[in-house]
């Protein structure tokens, strides 16, 4: 793309990016028909963040992920039908239908979940590296958060412990400009994530997080360094959440143009501008699409097919000594 | 009883010795385990930790910055990347800057990812007066725990239990709440290292007919005291100390109750929704039983002598608390 990356790797970002998109789309469908329950935090808009850093990432790394967890799920190569199972709620999803959006995960792929609360996942990610090193792996862990989030502080106190200790850690700020729904800017003293871990010897990058091979090849560099036994390093990517904070949420305190200024930026339109202006065809990314539609459809068929969970499942999990035990 | 001896007797060892004994036969056994929290590297602060470092470096037995938050969930994130991390909370007043990680992520990341990941941590917060502390060092707190799915809570009141049950927290697998007493640390006992104490089971300290008491940490050695009071009595109280408030031996204190007819909790932790009303309500409805609590009152440890001894149930308190349910 434009010689900055290959093709297959931008044809691999915009297949991360539509999987994410096309889930994203069928749950805020699936949701207003009342097929899922509770509420949803969506990805849509911001898809470039999770895809341009998870691209650069083994299967041996960890992230953790915020309530906002659907994208970081795909993005790390977590599964469709498992996914979307446990959003219905059924026995067949990745928790058993004990967990739910906003607790989506898969161990297996090193997703170590996405988590209700804010700024959470923080003194976690810290602490999954700390293993990792202890454990002389070659992995490292990566830690998705929001804006918001850096207002908590765990922020401070997990970025200081990565440092101190040189952990392998990448903190990646998915700036997406709102605090649930409140704008971050004013509730935030100076410049924000970057400027904060620079001020704990944290070396920070900013980039347009709705360019997605800008994305990618800073999150490759930091990637690198993290790896290399470097430290801890943060990537503030800029973005916009193009839905409400929540499911039920219309954002209707948000100013139209901001929103519409935000869709001409949208990292899969560009993406597709690329590869346009490239004279490449354009069918193929069409059937790349076209495969995350139908994959998706099938997963929510499978998901409606499937069973709840057992009642006796509630049992279940909770803890090992002085289970059986609930009065 | 005598708390904290000058001259310790032959073949005794401190509450506090039993305890390194125990963190060290688990980490020789055990590569996975490791220790973080403040001031562990020095020993800690009470010298539950001494010469552990020495003896296992600073990567197993890290020392933290003063960052409760980060420290209890840096042990969430080491727990679910394959370590067994013992997090030292230094007070249980100060666990409570790390309460989310611990209610929100450690006591639920089993359940809420459907059995994908497990914390087997063990978070040691010493509770309990603190002489002339004042109202920040001296909770008892355990009822909070105890009320929470997802984690074990023992509150120890011998070296023998402190070494035994330490041990077994570290190898049951669940998160495990760890409740020292802050003046116990000097309490001298034999201890068998080959005695294993299964978490959830209580200890019958005496034996007796007239009624039953039940109590743990510092306060069962002052039920102690009271006992051998009423014994020149001849009153003879069986007192059990429940050594694990969840699971609670409800066993051992049932079969007692059904013989006594008489049930009476003590605790050091403020009466009102302390877990002698969770205990004397079991007992009263399997029993039907006579039942009464004795607790703090519910109001903030002060610091003057004169104020502090108002949350201080002694032990003349007991034998008379126990006279007025036999009279």
């Amino acid at each position: 793309m434009e010689n900055r990356v290959s093709t297959e790797v931008g044809l691999q970002l915009y297949e991360l990016m539509v999987r994410i998109r096309k889930f994203e789309e069928a749950v805020v469908q699936l949701f207003a028909r009342g097929k899922i329950p509770g509420f949803l935090h969506t990805y849509i808009g911001e898809e470039a963040v999770a895809a341009g850093v998870c691209a650069n990432l083994t299967v041996d790394d960890k992230i953790t992920s915020t309530h906002r967890g659907h994208g970081h799920m795909v993005a790390k190569g977590g599964r469709f039908d498992k996914a979307m199972a446990e959003l219905f709620g059924k026995a067949t999803g990745y928790n058993k239908g004990k967990g739910g959006s906003m607790h989506i995960a898969d161990f297996s792929v090193g997703m170590l979940g996405a988590n209700g609360v804010v700024a959470a996942g923080l003194p976690i990610a810290v602490g999954a590296a700390h293993a990792q090193k202890l454990q002389g792996r070659d992995a490292i862990t990566v830690c998705f958060f929001g804006d918001g989030a850096i207002n908590r502080g765990p922020f401070l106190e997990a970025l200081n412990w990565a440092r101190v200790y040189a952990l392998p850690v990448l903190f990646v700020c998915e700036d997406n400009r709102w605090s649930a729904t409140t704008a971050s800017g004013p509730m935030t003293a100076g410049p924000g994530a970057s400027a904060r871990a620079i001020s704990m010897d944290i070396s920070a990058t900013q980039v347009d997080g709705n360019d997605v091979i800008e994305v990618y090849q800073a999150a490759a560099a930091l990637v690198a360094q993290v790896r290399a036994g470097q430290g801890p390093r943060l990537l503030h990517a800029l973005t916009y959440r193009v839905k409400g904070h929540v499911s039920v949420d219309p954002a209707a305190y948000r100013d139209p143009q901001e929103l519409a200024a935000a869709l001409l930026t949208d990292p899969i339109a560009r993406l597709r501008e690329r590869f346009k202006a490239q004279g490449y065809d354009l069918s193929q990314l069409d059937a790349l699409e076209d495969d995350a539609t139908a994959e998706v459809q099938a997963a929510l068929d499978a998901a409606d097919a499937a069973p709840w969970p057992d009642a006796r499942a509630a049992y279940t999990d909770v803890q090992t000594t002085g289970a059986g035990t609930w009065f | 009883m005598v708390l904290n001896p000058n001259t310790p007797a032959p073949g005794t060892i401190s509450y506090a010795q039993a305890a390194v004994r125990a963190v060290q036969c688990e980490m020789d056994a055990n590569a996975s385990v490791v220790v973080l929290g403040e001031d562990v590297g020095r020993g800690g602060i009470f010298g539950q930790y001494a010469g552990l470092q020495q003896r296992f470096g600073a990567q197993r037995v890290i020392d933290a910055p003063i960052s409760e938050a980060a420290i209890m969930g840096a042990g969430v994130g080491m727990a679910l990347a394959g370590l067994r991390p013992i997090v030292e909370m230094r007070v249980v007043d100060f666990a409570l800057c790390g309460m989310d990680e611990i209610v929100n992520q450690a006591a639920k990341n089993r359940f809420m990812f459907g059995g994908q990941g497990r914390v087997p941590l063990v978070a040691r917060m010493p509770g309990g007066i603190w002489d002339a502390s004042a109202a920040q060092h001296s909770q008892s707190l355990e009822a909070w725990f105890a009320h929470l799915p997802g984690v074990v809570v023992v509150c120890p009141s011998t070296p023998q239990d402190n070494y035994s049950l330490l041990r077994a927290a570290l190898q049951s697998g669940d998160p495990v709440v760890y409740i020292e007493h802050k003046t116990l640390w000097g309490a001298q006992g034999v201890v068998d290292e080959t005695l294993q104490i299964p978490l959830g089971q209580a200890a019958v300290r005496r034996a007796g007919s007239a009624l039953t008491l039940v109590s743990w940490s510092r306060q069962a050695l002052l039920c102690e005291q009271a006992c051998d009071t009423l014994a020149t009595e001849d009153i003879d109280v069986e007192l059990i100390d429940l050594r694990s408030i969840w699971p609670w031996d409800r066993e051992q204190v049932l079969t007692s109750c059904a013989k006594t007819g008489k049930l009476l909790v003590v605790h050091e932790a403020v009466q009102a929704g302390g877990f002698g009303a969770e205990i004397v309500a079991t007992a009263a409805e399997t029993t039907g039983c006579k039942v009464r609590r004795l607790g703090a009152p519910r109001i903030p440890v002060g610091y003057a002598p004169v104020l502090e001894a108002q949350s201080r149930i002694c032990a003349d308190a007991v034998a008379a608390a126990v006279r007025a349910m036999l009279h």
